[in-house]
């Protein structure tokens, strides 16, 4: 392997053109190096933060360095969901399909106040978070995020994705559905009984389905 | 039809219309269609009032189609373009609720605002103005949508923000609390349960030109006017 025992045990020494063609690391390390760095964004723009989003993907901040350059508007073909934006009711079961319609390993990044938690918007229209809809990875915060912020998060995101373990293991793709026979099943009602209010709004609830 | 250009029905000598300045509150010259409207409909014709320069005239609102189409029609009005329809309720819950329609005239350069009071107390039934101008549809079935107010002789009244199974009421009323009636929890579970894909007509999906070219499946259940996914 290039490697020969030293002279002196504690230390040995390496020999660069013997190595050549030679790479040894864990398989985990070099699949999670790829998606990582190769990591193909699916944007989900409906507001101010959607503009902010178009900015880090031009030229002056450019996503290219993190292999995102390619905006993946099928979501079929895409890795990771940025939702730049307030979503409204009408909006919630759209986001929800986009979600499922993208294959696995997926990951969220909330951008913005009202996609992390409604913002402002604590009306009868907006959905209080997303995280109410699908899981969230990311959340960045800002009205709207600068393109630094965002980078920032891609950034997180960039790590939470080199430290997934055990690629092998297919389970961990399993999408749970709630399973009211459960014996840890709670009824939402029940969850709002026991719960404070959380967030903006007195009227968030943990019970969101 | 045939181009209106801004003006056309303006003596030639009149000039080029510049920005307005020195524009008073209250008060001013109001705009001229105030007086063939009292001429021709007597009555039915209430008060009106100019601000800022806009005129604003009061109308009987069981009249209120003949009006419309009497503005449009008429040689010396020309009323072709309806801006807006839209409605307003006042923070007092005893005064009634107010429609307002904004009609310009392209010929004339002239802008007019109606206004009719609806008696919050009986049905909010207003006649509908479709026949007169197609732009009423949507904002007619916006002014549905929001307030509640149902317009006798429209097409397709159904809500067009909110969506058509919304159960919670008419959102831009004052008796509507800014959160919704229903528990968050309760609000996104009704959302959720939404087909995005059956809110629209076969129009709206302009699909209609490519209808032959649809799997047969689709075109049966178009054809039917199905509607996936929600009762």
């Amino acid at each position: 392997m290039g490697l020969t025992p030293a002279t002196s045990p504690s230390s040995v020494t390496y020999d660069p053109p013997s190595q050549d063609g030679w790479v040894t690391t864990r398989l985990e390390f070099l699949v999670n190096w790829a998606r990582a760095n190769s990591l193909w964004p699916m944007p989900f723009g409906t507001a101010c933060c959607a503009i902010e989003f178009m900015a880090t993907a031009a030229s002056r901040f450019d996503l290219a360095r993190f292999g995102m350059e390619r905006m993946s508007f099928s979501p079929r073909q895409a890795d990771v969901l940025i939702c730049a934006g307030r979503v409204p009711f009408k909006l919630a079961p759209v986001i929800r399909r986009i979600y499922q319609q993208m294959p696995q390993p997926k990951w969220v990044i909330s951008m913005g106040a009202c996609a992390s938690t409604g913002g402002m918007f604590d009306n009868y229209a907006v959905v209080q978070g997303i995280d109410t809809i699908i899981p969230v990875d990311v959340y960045v915060p800002g009205c709207p995020p600068r393109p630094e912020a965002l980078i920032y998060g891609i950034m997180m995101l960039q790590e939470k994705v080199k430290q997934q373990r055990s690629i092998a293991n297919q389970q961990q793709y399993d999408e749970m559905t709630i399973d009211p026979t459960s014996k840890l099943y709670i009824p939402p009602s029940r969850i709002d009984e026991l719960s404070e209010p959380f967030g903006n709004s007195v009227h968030q609830t943990r019970s969101a389905p | 039809m045939s181009v209106v250009l801004p003006g056309a029905a303006l003596p030639q000598s009149t000039p080029d219309p510049v920005t307005p300045r020195h524009v008073p509150h209250h008060g001013g010259e109001a705009n001229p269609s105030v007086d063939g409207l009292r001429v021709q409909f007597g009555p039915a014709i209430g008060r009106h009032d100019v601000m800022w320069g806009e005129t604003t005239v009061w109308v009987d609102v069981t009249r209120i189609r003949e009006v419309m189409l009497w503005l449009r029609d008429d040689p010396e009005q020309q009323y072709d373009y309806l801006v807006d329809v839209t409605a307003v309720e006042h923070r007092d819950l005893d005064l009634p609720l107010e429609m307002v329609w904004h009609v310009r005239s392209l010929p004339y350069r002239r802008f007019l605002r109606l206004k009719a009071t609806l008696d919050k107390n009986a049905a909010l039934e207003v006649a509908s103005i479709e026949p007169v101008y197609k732009a009423a549809n949507w904002l007619e079935r916006e002014v549905f949508d929001m307030f509640g107010v149902h317009f006798t002789g429209h097409s397709d009244l159904r809500r067009i923000l909110m969506w058509e199974t919304y159960a919670e009421g008419h959102p831009l009323r004052k008796d509507f609390p800014l959160r919704g009636r229903f528990s968050r929890s309760e609000q996104l579970s009704q959302a959720l349960a939404a087909n995005p894909e059956a809110r629209y007509s076969m129009e709206e999906l302009s699909v209609a030109d490519a209808f032959h070219e649809l799997p047969a499946d689709m075109r049966a259940r178009l054809a039917a006017s199905v509607r996936t996914g929600e009762t």
